[in-house]
């Protein structure tokens, strides 16, 4: 068993109680851990750190859906995560990512509190953590306290359609490869109106960079949206903030008015301050 | 902490168990007493939380905590006496109850379908000795009615009126303490080196480290409060607090502190026990236990409340619609 959680500065006999007692530090990692098993231990918090949850298109910078929301809703500049830069949609589907694009404060499920679906939640502004041991890997994810289960080894197909879809995986040398399926076509693929279809397949592809990057790639592939898979690439960035936690990020509140506020009681307003029950 | 005092404090209290233990007796218990690749029981799996035991204690009980033999054996009769399903080509009537609910049945949703641990026990709750939940002090119920005020009156005005239930932010029985509900009433425990995953089908995830680390001084206020826990021995104990104050667990201040001990019991069956106290709502800390039964070969499929939450805007806008009817009567 060669697991290690090395840390900067830890003694060998530390590194021996490391193994034994499993203790996990945060902070910087000098070295990327082995799970048990001998592959890469991706167990962590990580987050995307660029503009891809806004558009996975290139895209210089933009009003905010809403004009009253100002400078601080508007849209950063970008120059995209696809590889080639455009998405290969077929013409009406892309019709129908312009008519999204629109219709976007009204239509985009994130603004809902959905769940973000894949690739969508991993771009999303928001951690997430992977835990992984020997056989299995779980990604908890802080955005409408989302979670996937993903086998290693699976081949069960998915038993039902569902937001986040269905995960089976396996090991190319150090990078994981994910592949999902199942989806229900519900999510988008970020807050310009690109999607796929509850079609599409998903190929992720986790690949240690250094022990504090991953570098994430997402094949997508859907015959009734696009005309050729395409390819999405960015790096992952892990949380080194000493005693960092993924606190939990329950939207549901926040997203009432704009989904019930039309069945509201009329004159009425919501109440005031923090939620009651 | 810094992460190098993190790594040795938790070797003296973990390091024990995992290196002390004789190899044989490892080897021995494997069995019956499952460890992770790296040194910890192993509760990973996916478990009911049903069983037989309700979690108040009927009176006549007083502070009897097992059934006898022969209550037992009486509970167990009825429990698996066949029941009539309902017809499998099942049509309902339309505006009829049945036609608008669940169908329980179809859906293998009914009490017999499940897994249900059987338990000679006359209450989940232990503490206190007659099994019963304490009364609330009268400062906790002021509490909750100034929380309620704002809302009585105005149940159906919106959204925010109705339950945190039907609004699809928690369960209660979905928390830090996790306790049997009417559905849906499973878990996931799933380990890796330094943490325990544990979620119940109808609640979030909470994440728990057990590498050592402490409680933050600075708690962010959270729906299913803040989790760390250690290992004393094979016993998961895992410490919670730092809710919010909307949470209100039972009446509860966010001052709620909740502790729980997972233990093994056999192959299949876990021991959940749990201590509530929260001094602004109970005079005493009240807890109880339970068995986890695992569902081998399961795995938790999906909970999306709230992309599905139909009921919410049914309620409201019938009530529009009761609403608007009144005033045309007028």
């Amino acid at each position: 068993m060669m697991r290690a959680a090395v840390v900067h500065g830890v003694a060998a006999a530390a590194i021996v109680l490391a193994v034994a007692v499993t203790a996990r530090a945060d902070g910087v990692l000098t070295e990327m851990p082995e799970a048990p098993g001998g592959r890469p231990d991706l167990s962590g918090v990580w987050q995307a750190l660029n503009t891809a949850h806004w558009n996975l298109e290139t895209h210089a910078s933009a009003y905010p859906a809403l004009l009253e929301l100002g400078a601080q809703f508007a849209v950063p500049p970008g120059p995209g995560v696809v590889e080639g830069g455009t998405i290969p949609y077929q013409p009406a589907a892309l019709a129908e990512r312009d008519r999204r694009f629109e219709n976007r404060l009204a239509e985009d499920p994130e603004a809902n509190c959905y769940l973000g679906g894949i690739p969508r939640s991993t771009y999303m502004p928001y951690p997430f953590q992977i835990l992984q041991n020997g056989d299995d890997i779980v990604i908890y994810y802080q955005f409408a306290t989302g979670i996937r289960r993903i086998f290693v080894g699976g081949e069960q197909e998915a038993p039902l359609d569902s937001w986040m879809g269905w995960s089976n995986a396996r090991w190319e040398g150090d990078t994981l490869v994910v592949e999902v399926t199942g989806f229900n076509g519900q999510t988008w693929l970020d807050r310009a109106g690109n999607y796929a279809s509850a079609n599409a397949t998903v190929v992720e592809r986790y690949t240690p960079l250094g022990p504090n990057h991953l570098q994430y790639e997402a094949t997508i592939e859907d015959p009734t949206v696009f005309t050729r898979p395409w390819t999405i690439s960015m790096p992952l960035y892990r949380i080194v903030d000493e005693g960092f936690r993924l606190l939990e990020f329950k939207c549901e509140p926040y997203a009432e008015e704009r989904i019930y506020g039309h069945l509201r009681k009329p004159g009425t307003e919501p109440p005031e301050g923090a939620t009651l029950q | 902490m810094k992460a190098k005092d993190c790594l040795i404090a938790a070797g003296a209290i973990a390091g024990v168990m995992a290196l002390g233990a004789p190899l044989g007796a490892q080897a021995q218990s494997a069995a019956e007493n499952p460890r992770t690749a790296w040194g910890v029981p192993d509760f990973s799996g996916v478990y009911a939380e049903y069983t037989t035991a309700p979690l108040e204690r009927s009176r006549e009980y007083g502070n009897r905590e097992f059934l006898t033999d022969e209550e037992f054996a009486e509970l167990e009769r009825r429990r698996l006496a066949p029941i009539e399903l309902n017809p499998t080509e099942s049509t309902t009537t339309p505006g009829t109850r049945a036609d608008v609910h669940y169908n329980f049945d179809q859906f293998a949703l009914g009490a017999n379908e499940g897994v249900s641990s059987p338990n000679r026990r006359t209450s989940i709750v232990t503490m206190p000795g007659d099994g019963r939940i304490p009364e609330t002090l009268p400062q906790a119920a002021e509490r909750v009615q100034s929380m309620r005020a704002a809302t009585r009156g105005r149940e159906f005005d919106g959204p925010e009126f109705r339950s945190l239930t039907e609004r699809c932010i928690m369960w209660s029985s979905t928390l830090p303490p996790i306790l049997p509900g009417g559905y849906n009433s499973n878990l996931q425990i799933f380990q890796s080196p330094g943490y325990v995953l544990i979620q119940s089908e109808m609640g979030d995830p909470r994440v728990i480290p057990t590498d050592g680390r402490e409680l933050p001084d600075n708690l962010v206020p959270q729906w299913n409060g803040t989790s760390v826990g250690r290992w004393e021995g094979d016993t998961l104990v895992i410490e919670t607090t730092g809710f919010r104050p909307e949470t209100a667990w039972r009446s509860s201040s966010q001052n709620l502190r909740v502790t729980e001990r997972i233990s093994r019991i056999d192959h299949d069956t876990l021991e959940y026990a749990f201590t509530v106290e929260d001094p602004s709502t109970w005079a005493e800390p009240w807890g109880g236990v339970y068995p986890l039964t695992e569902m081998q070969d399961s795995v938790l499929f999906e909970y999306a409340c709230t992309e599905g939450n139909y009921g919410m805007a049914n309620i409201l806008s019938g009530e529009r619609a009761v609403e608007r009817e009144a005033a045309g009567q007028e």
